[in-house]
Formats: structure tokens, C-alpha cells, sequence
């Protein structure tokens, strides 16, 4: 039956019948693990369809089961062993006769199974919540307790922390220790990235197993015996891989944590924002951690159809330009954001055609592209992007290290091959055709237009977010907003629409770069009709063909995106 | 929905309001020629059965015993910082008086080894502070207290100095680790649980395994 099921497209979802806590429910025979084959449910997958969570530290789902922190321990019972005529032992009313499992040796204890590998069996009961089950979850808080510090007050983990959850949740029986507890090495440094506390671990393997079956770098092991269990790399080989950081999400104690948010802030005061990675084309879906308009940290948001729950370190740093002091906050060249928008709107009304040029960014935003091939296409102005390329590697780092490449593309801001026209517009300046210039976002002078060419230009307005040299030159400066001070929707490599929200306030006079090239548009091209960010997708998306397709609106996107056709 | 109240009607009498001022004046006179010293002054009064008033600030009144004082960060007996800035207290706030500034990575090291880390500044605004407690309650690390005397060495003048918490600007109401430190004095701490694990610590480097002598084993269950 099974194989059956494996091989049909789509599979049929053939089903089980199990009860938990009392209550028949019928869960999916079959479940895709770690890797995405489909495997037995497990007693812990069928607690969580009845909606009930069984408490676990070594059990992630996208990582091998290992089985090894018996957190899962719950109750249960199965039916009997076939007699000798091949079937189970019956009730009087002829159903299955189930038995609570004991000890062999000793039954009047109950024997518990761990939920996170045991399989399910038609017409199993788990006691998810009895007192036996909670007995021995007791029992193993009150293990994994034995030599951990009380460090809570200086732990990172601290207010996100498995085993301070579970105490309170689980785990409120006394110890009945009464040695001294084992002290291990605590602050140690593992690699660049990571801190090791390891008195705080629960050796749950977690870090061990993510490090060689999905970094493919198996850098870390156990070492010593017993009590004295200690993670550690080879030989002080360090830890530094681009996953790391992963490693500290994973921790479910406060055994792994990352150097950069090391005594940073403790985790309860951060908010919250969904938001994406901005460091290459994959966009991986993040969550920002920001107090007070200061942000502290950025985390993998899960994603399957893009980033699974990881993301690689270099992302996760690239955080750090959006606080810096220097930071574009003044408009130039004009007083003020209405004079600058009417004086430049002025101007290009009555620039002849063609006469304009657009460089755009492929780190802007769907809506800000849009916005900008409105205003090309009024001013029949040739557009172009830069690109930026680097390494890829076997599990989110892309070659593309722009975030949104797909989009412009899509949008028609960028051709085929993004960056070819910098050239063209770099000679048409040098003639003399081109007389004014609009940038995004990028510093011009590192991509083949030169500053002597740059003062060539009758008008030169820059949007950027930090200073270079291009915004040294700017008639007007705009001051533009970080993806983490704005809204907006990036499309990564593989067509996938993605929105990101607003975390942080822009500092000083900076405003979302959708806003001012709204009104510019406006003024330039009479065209409007929206007023909000959420107004301005749904019409780009009636009119970009791929968007089109998809049917896509602002709310329909979701959390987690939608992928188009590229 | 609104409550309607509904109005005393008062009187002929009473509408007159002049009886009502009369009433008054006669509670200002009765004090006046009083020869009753109020219980709060009793004390610093004795040389003067007449006098009702007290001249402050160059006199000063015995604090009534309700009064919780102001909070202040101590130190341990070796002069140690005790606050870790795990922020209970800044959760806790409920006027959001406290704010502290965790020492990042490249922060000091905590004064105590094992303690790994303390605050980088911690300030109080007294402006805010209700002197409710809370910080004092939900400290783990007996850091934070409000200043009477709970603890040795407690001083009678510093006492009557916090119930006088006055300051010439909004400024220098704001009170930094520093100036807390100094007026929370020390405390002095029996548990000495970072002292302690840190010791335990360095003696397993040499003896991994050992067992625990009977009387440190009563000393920590204490």
C-alpha cells in the first residue's frame, strides 16, 4: 500500500485513524521528512494535527530525526501481539483490544515511546496529556536540569528559550539533586560567528546534524563521556561555515548564540516586522528584530518555497548600513521635498525627448521600477540597471546579489542582460544627446560614467541611501529609505513576489522613494490612481504582463509570496 | 455610557457660602493657637511645645515607617556591580523609568567573573519613577533596591535625602549607573551566587568528580 501511494501523481492521501487523548482522529499515513520523502507519520506529527503539541528539543522538521533528548516521551497504547489464529487480541464487542504499554519487568509502570520516531499503528491511543505522560516529562525536564547553570539572567536565549518554556509548561517537579552540577567550558569560541556556553547544552544534536546534513560542513561533534558530554569542533578547527548563525536559531537553549547579538538586547523588547533579505537574488524571507527604531538582529522567517527555515549568515549580518550615522536625511538642491519634486518635475516637462536618461536600481522595489518605467516611457528616456554578481553555492547564496533583477526585468526597466546600457548611456552623455540623468540607488562613477561626464549633464538627480560620489554630484538629492524603513514586494530569481513591511522610521527628511516618484509621476505624466502602497501594487499588477497572469493583489501575496511565470 | 451624577441641591443656607468660608477660617485659627504638635514633627520639636511648623530644608521630619524610599543599584561587599542588565526591571516599569544600556559585545567584563556581564549605563528617571517596587521584586540578582534600611550599613541621612528626591533640572533628575551605584551603597550578599559557581567551577578543573562535603552541602541549601 504504501509503495502504491508513493508512486501516484498526485498521491492519493491515504489515512490512519489513531486517538489522541480520547479523540479518534484520522491523520495522513505518509509525511514528508526532512529531506521531502515521504515517510510514516510519526506520534508526534499526529499530536500535532489533534492541535496538540508535544514538547521537543533534539526534533526539527527539517532536520533528521535523531531522537536523543527524550522530551517527547508520551504514553500510549497499542494493540495486542496477533495470537496464534494471526489476529489481535479482541474486545468482547468485537473491536481491537488496546493495552497501555508498561515496563516488561515491572508492570505497573507505564512505558512511554518517543513521539518523535515512533510510527503510528491503526488504532493506537496516545495519552498526550494523561498523568503518566506528564510524569515523564517531568522526569526529564528534572534530567535535563540537573547540571544546568541558572544563567537565565545573562542568557540570550533568555524569553525564547525551550527549556525555560517547557519548565513552566512541564516541568514543575523538585530536583532531587543534591550534588554539585558539572561545570563546562562556558564563553568559548567557536568561530567567528558562534559563541558555545557549553553548561547551558541539552545535547540535542541539532547544531550537529544541521551542520553536516544541510551546511555539508561537519565541523561539529561531541566530545568527553558522560556528564562531561561537551559540542565541540575538530581540534579548534573554527566554526565558519556561512550557516553558522543557524545553529544559534536551532539551539533550543541558549548553548549556541551569535556573537553579534551578543548582550545586544534581551529578546522581549524587540519587535517583530516580516520582511525580506536584501543581500542577493534568492530574497530570503526574514524577520527583523527592532527596538525603539534601532535594529538588533534579522532571523529566517520559514518559507519552503524559498528559504526553508535557514539563511546564510553574510545575509543575516547585512543589516548594519541601515543605522549608520551618515545616512542620507536632507533633501539638496532645492528647499524642501514640494520644492524639489515641483522644480524637478518642471524640468523634465520641458526636457525634449530623449534627451532624459534612467538609471535605475535592481535593489528598488517592483513599485518603485514601475513608477520609474512610467516616467521613462513619458520621457522616452532609455532605462537600464546595474548588475551585481557573485558566488552561488549548494543552498541559498545566489550568483545574482541583487535582490530584485527578476522584477525590473519583468517590469521592463532592465533588458535581458541587466547593465548593458550603462555604456550606451555613458556615450550619448559624452555627445551630448543625453542631457539629464536620473539615478537610483547606485554610485554611477564605479559603473562606467565618470565624474567629468557626470558634470557634462544639465541635470543630475540622485536618490540614494548613503553617500558616494554620484550623490557628491546630484543637482537635486533625494533621500531615500531602506527596505527595512518602507513597504514594498522584491521578485527573486525564480519569479517569486514577495512583500516586505515597515520596521524602522527613516531618518530625518528621507521618504520612501515610491512616494516622491509618485508625485513626480504625477506632476510629469498627469497619471494616477491610488494613494497607497497597497493601491499602487494592485495597479502595477493589472498592468505588468507576468503579474497579470498570476492575478496578483497586495493582499493575495500573503506572507510567504506568490511565484509568477518567468 | 455615560454616568449622569446627580447634583446635592443645597440649601438657602448653604448656597450663602459664607458659613462654609467661616468654617475655614476656624481650622486655620484652631491650629493657630493650638498647643497639639503634629505626630510627624513631635519629634524634632521637642524643644519648642509650640511650634506646629517644621523649617525645612534645614529641619527635617522623621520619615513615616510606609515610606519605601527611591531605587538605587548596589554593590556586594567587594565592591562588586551586582546588576547582570537582564532588564526584568525595565520590562517591569510600569511608568518605564528604568532604561538600560546592555554592554553589547565589546562591552566591560562584569566586576564578579562568572556573572559575564553588567550594565553599560542604567539610568532611572525620577521624574517617572512611582516608587512602586517592582524593580526590587523582580530582580533576580537582589541588584535593585528601594533604599531604607534592608540592608546593613544603611544610613539614617540618606534616607531623608531620597524623601526629598529634588533636583534643578529634568536633566539631572535622570539618574545614571554611576550616581545609583553610589547611593544604593552595599549589600551584603549571603548567596554570592556567581562567586560561588566560579569557585566550583576551578575546583572541578581539578577534581572532575567529587563528592560534596557535608558542610558546604548544608551552606548552599541555606
Amino acid at each position: 500500500m504504501a509503495e502504491e501511494t508513493k508512486t501516484e501523481e498526485p498521491p492519493a492521501i491515504e489515512t490512519i485513524t489513531v486517538k489522541v487523548d480520547g479523540k479518534s482522529i484520522e491523520v495522513p499515513k505518509l509525511t514528508p521528512d526532512w529531506q521531502g520523502n515521504l515517510v510514516p507519520t510519526t506520534v508526534l506529527q499526529a499530536c500535532k494535527h489533534a492541535g496538540i503539541e508535544i514538547p521537543h528539543y533534539c526534533y526539527h522538521p527539517k532536520l533528521p530525526v535523531a531522537g536523543n533528548c527524550r522530551m517527547c516521551l508520551v504514553h500510549v497504547g497499542m494493540p495486542g501481539r496477533p495470537g496464534p489464529d494471526g489476529k489481535p487480541p479482541m474486545n468482547e464487542d468485537g473491536t481491537l483490544k488496546i493495552d497501555p504499554m508498561v515496563l516488561p519487568y515491572e508492570r505497573s509502570t507505564p512505558k512511554g515511546v518517543i513521539g518523535c520516531a515512533t510510527n503510528l499503528i491503526p488504532g493506537m491511543e496516545i495519552y498526550a496529556s494523561s498523568p503518566e505522560t506528564k510524569e515523564m516529562r517531568e522526569a526529564v525536564l528534572e534530567s535535563l536540569l540537573i547540571n544546568h547553570p541558572l544563567d537565565c539572567t545573562i542568557c540570550d536565549q533568555a524569553g525564547e528559550c525551550k527549556l525555560q518554556e517547557y519548565s513552566v509548561e512541564h516541568g514543575q517537579a523538585e530536583s532531587q539533586f543534591a550534588e554539585y552540577k558539572v561545570h563546562k567550558p562556558k564563553a568559548v569560541d567557536l568561530g567567528p560567528r558562534i559563541m558555545l556556553d557549553a553548561e547551558r547544552c541539552v545535547l540535542c544534536t541539532r547544531c550537529i546534524r544541521f551542520s553536516k546534513d544541510i551546511a555539508e560542513d561537519d565541523a561539529l561533534g561531541i566530545v568527553n563521556r558522560g556528564s562531561y558530554n561537551t559540542i565541540a569542533t575538530f581540534l579548534d578547527t573554527p566554526f565558519d561555515n556561512n550557516y553558522t548563525l543557524n545553529t544559534a536559531d536551532i539551539c533550543p537553549v541558549g548553548a549556541l548564540t551569535s556573537k553579534d547579538f551578543r548582550f545586544q538586547m534581551r529578546v522581549w523588547f524587540l519587535k517583530e516586522t516580516n520582511s525580506l533579505c536584501t543581500g542577493c537574488g534568492t530574497g530570503c524571507n526574514t524577520v527583523i528584530g527592532s527596538r525603539e527604531n534601532a535594529m538588533y538582529r534579522y532571523e529566517p522567517r520559514e518559507n519552503d518555497a524559498v528559504n526553508g527555515p535557514w539563511m546564510c549568515d553574510e545575509g543575516r549580518l547585512d543589516y548594519k548600513w541601515i543605522g549608520r550615522e551618515d545616512r542620507l536625511a536632507e533633501v539638496q538642491g532645492a528647499n524642501g521635498w514640494a520644492t524639489a519634486i515641483t522644480e524637478i518635475s518642471g524640468k523634465l516637462e520641458e526636457a525634449a525627448p530623449g534627451s532624459v536618461a534612467i538609471i535605475a536600481s535592481a535593489r528598488q522595489t517592483n513599485e518603485e521600477l514601475y513608477l520609474l518605467k512610467k516616467l521613462a516611457a513619458k520621457l522616452e528616456a532609455p532605462t537600464t540597471t546595474i548588475a551585481r554578481t557573485g558566488e552561488a553555492d549548494h543552498l541559498l547564496v545566489n550568483a545574482d546579489k541583487n535582490p530584485n533583477t527578476t522584477g525590473a526585468r519583468l517590469i521592463g526597466i532592465a533588458g535581458e542582460a541587466t547593465g548593458n546600457g550603462i555604456a550606451a548611456i555613458a556615450a550619448d552623455i559624452e555627445s551630448g544627446m543625453i542631457k539629464s540623468l536620473i539615478v537610483f540607488g547606485e554610485d554611477v562613477t564605479q559603473h562606467g560614467i565618470s565624474e567629468a561626464l557626470l558634470d557634462q549633464l544639465e541635470l543630475l538627480v540622485v536618490s540614494d541611501i548613503l553617500p558616494n560620489a554620484t550623490t557628491a554630484k546630484a543637482h537635486y538629492l533625494l533621500p531615500g529609505c531602506a527596505h527595512a524603513e518602507k513597504r514594498g514586494t522584491f521578485t527573486n530569481v525564480k519569479g517569486r513576489v514577495q512583500k516586505f513591511m515597515k520596521a524602522l522610521e527613516a531618518p530625518g527628511d528621507a521618504r520612501a522613494e515610491w512616494e516622491f516618484l509618485h508625485e513626480l509621476v504625477e506632476n510629469t505624466t498627469g497619471q494616477n490612481g491610488f494613494s497607497t502602497i497597497e493601491g499602487l501594487f494592485n495597479q502595477m499588477a493589472g498592468e505588468v504582463e507576468a503579474f497579470k497572469a498570476k492575478e496578483l493583489t497586495w493582499a493575495a501575496l500573503g506572507d510567504t509570496g506568490v511565484t509568477v511565470e518567468l | 455610557m455615560a454616568k449622569e451624577v446627580q447634583r446635592v441641591k443645597l440649601s438657602w443656607w448653604e448656597r450663602l457660602y459664607i458659613p462654609t468660608f467661616l468654617n475655614g477660617f476656624k481650622v486655620t485659627l484652631s491650629h493657630f493657637f493650638s498647643f497639639k504638635k503634629s505626630k510627624v514633627y513631635e519629634e524634632k520639636n521637642q524643644d519648642n511645645k509650640f511650634k506646629t511648623t517644621l523649617n525645612y530644608p534645614e529641619e527635617l521630619w522623621t520619615v513615616p515607617e510606609g515610606f519605601r524610599g527611591a531605587p538605587y543599584l548596589v554593590s556586594d561587599q567587594n565592591d562588586n556591580t551586582k546588576c547582570v542588565s537582564c532588564q526584568l526591571c525595565e520590562f517591569v516599569c510600569p511608568p518605564k523609568a528604568i532604561r538600560i544600556t546592555p554592554p553589547g559585545e565589546d562591552g566591560e567584563d562584569a566586576h564578579r567573573e562568572g556573572a559575564e556581564k553588567m550594565p553599560k549605563d542604567f539610568e532611572i528617571n525620577m521624574l517617572r519613577c512611582i516608587f512602586c517596587g517592582f524593580c526590587e521584586e523582580v530582580c533576580p540578582e537582589q541588584a535593585i533596591y528601594l533604599a531604607k534600611d534592608y540592608y546593613e550599613g544603611y544610613d539614617e541621612d540618606k534616607m531623608r535625602r531620597d524623601y526629598a528626591l529634588t533636583g534643578s533640572s529634568r536633566e539631572e533628575m535622570i539618574f545614571h549607573k554611576d550616581k545609583l551605584l553610589e547611593r544604593g551603597g552595599t549589600h551584603h550578599d549571603r548567596i554570592k551566587k556567581w562567586e560561588k559557581k566560579t569557585e566550583e567551577a576551578k575546583a572541578q578543573e581539578m577534581f572532575p568528580v567529587d563528592q560534596p562535603e557535608p558542610d558546604n552541602k548544608e551552606a548552599s541549601q541555606e
